[in-house]
């Protein structure tokens, strides 16, 4: 049974500033090392003196070696670790929760579908894809932001354009910008979806996940063949607490990764 | 050649065919003014590639306002299925644009001969309007801002 540990020291190795409210931090250990983590798991990050919370990790491996956690400010805590600096210091507890199932879509298409800061824990997927080219079929990427100026990660992006089909489609246009404007979902008629043989995976808020989820099950994609990342509060994240309860899902350890299938009908029940 | 993109691909066999007998292929360069709002909604198009822009005039705002874009595999254009038959919104080409162009007048013609054709077309319609009612409600909820969903 797992219980909570103290968080471990990691130093802040290098910041890269992403958009106007969001930041990326690769941290390196101060002494002894978490286990390893897999796309799709996340960490408890303890800003001294403010607090803890969840993050994803946003790639497993930075230019130092280190973890990468992107991070956007929207709060006391997330607006704490935004702000830190290189040699700042950080606890951090993890691996925990599930990731994203890729064992399953090996010799399949992929298909990564996120909404704003959503790309976060689906970076490494796309990484560990790239990696593997031979293991998967076609690998597909849409994303959804509000401004163009809100895409994180905007370098990868280019870079992948030319690995797999890229789509970027935002809620508002700015001047200069030449792509798709509206909803992600309306990315999917340029894919050529593959049904029997597609996995999708999908990070973003809850209710673009869900609209999501419907839009291809719509074209034919089974429920089981999508998996979305859920984004409850939580607190203890060893499944103690109960913060994060779903149903009969508790989020921080069932979670954050489930197939759509355990939880459409969740998702849609208020105050549940 | 009776392929067709989503979402007339679901259309069957014989009402597909008698459907594509009365679209015409053609292609636009980047930058053509395809209509504008309030003008005669005459035709309509299933984009093969390319991107075209709907946007509406706000005034005091230089270009008009970009509601959405649609690019390959999508329908532009429903206003000539019901009254007044005037386009809600223009539509620009953003990159050069390749589609097959439906005459609303043969196409009305065809539903009214084949009432099995006008339902089917008439349901594909219904859907791609709905998915883009849907769309814009999501898009009202400004979920990517900070606090999209509503105040904490
Ligand atoms: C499994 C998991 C992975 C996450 N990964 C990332 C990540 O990679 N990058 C990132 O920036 N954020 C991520 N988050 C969200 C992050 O944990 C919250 O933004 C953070 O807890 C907010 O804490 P705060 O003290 O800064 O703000 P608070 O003062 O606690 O909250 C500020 C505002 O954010 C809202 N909020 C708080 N927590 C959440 C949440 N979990 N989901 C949606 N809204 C929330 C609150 O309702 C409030 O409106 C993740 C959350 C979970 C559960």
């Amino acid at each position: 049974m797992s219980t909570v540990t103290p968080p471990l020291p990691y130093r802040v190795a290098e910041t890269r500033t992403e958009t106007a409210d969001t930041r990326s931090l690769e941290l390196v250990p101060a002494g002894r090392e978490l286990p390893p983590f897999a796309p799709g798991q996340y960490a408890m990050i303890y800003a001294f003196g403010v607090g803890e919370v969840p993050i994803s990790v946003s790639a497993l491996h930075g230019p130092y070696g280190g973890l990468v956690h992107t991070v956007r400010a929207v709060g006391a805590v997330s607006t704490a670790l935004h702000d830190l600096r290189p040699g700042d210091t950080v606890g951090l507890r993890g691996p925990f929760g599930t990731g994203w199932d890729l064992d399953a879509a090996v010799g399949q298409d992929v298909l990564v579908i996120a909404g704003g800061i959503g790309l976060a824990p689906l970076r490494p997927v796309v990484h560990a894809v790239l990696d593997r080219p031979d293991a998967y079929g076609r690998l597909g990427i849409l994303v959804g932001t509000r401004t163009p100026g809100d895409l994180i990660y905007q370098e990868d992006v280019e870079r992948w354009r030319g690995r797999a089909e890229v789509g970027v489609t935002v809620d508002r246009p700015g001047p200069g910008w030449q792509g798709p404007v509206g909803v992600v979902t309306t990315l999917l008629d340029a894919f050529a979806l593959r049904s029997d043989r597609t996995h999708a995976l999908v990070c973003g808020p809850e209710v673009m996940m869900r609209h999501t989820a419907r839009a291809l099950m719509g074209r034919g994609l089974a429920a089981q063949r999508v998996q979305v990342s859920l984004e409850r509060n939580m607190r203890c994240a060893t499944g103690h607490c109960g913060h994060c309860q779903l149903g009969p899902l508790l989020v921080c350890r069932d979670g954050p990764v489930v197939g759509y299938d355990r939880v459409e009908r969740l998702l849609a029940v208020r105050e549940l | 050649m009776t392929e067709l993109p989503p979402p007339l691909d679901l259309l069957p066999l014989v009402q597909r065919e008698r459907l594509l007998a009365v679209g015409l292929d053609v292609s636009f360069p980047a930058g053509t003014r395809l209509f504008d709002e309030g003008g005669e909604a005459d035709r309509f198009w299933l984009l093969r590639s390319g991107e075209v822009a709907l946007d509406i005039c706000v005034p005091g705002r230089q270009p008009e306002a970009l509601i959405e874009t649609l690019g390959a595999g999508q329908l532009l254009g429903w206003s000539w299925i019901c009254p007044p038959y005037r386009w809600h919104l223009g539509a620009r080409t953003v990159t050069p644009v390749e589609a097959t162009e439906f005459p609303a007048t043969d196409v009305l013609a065809l539903c009214a001969a084949d009432p099995e054709l006008g339902y089917a077309l008439m349901r594909r319609f219904i859907e791609v309007v709905a998915g883009r009612l849907q769309a814009t409600r999501i898009r009202l909820l400004d979920l990517y801002a900070p606090h999209g969903s509503g105040p904490p």
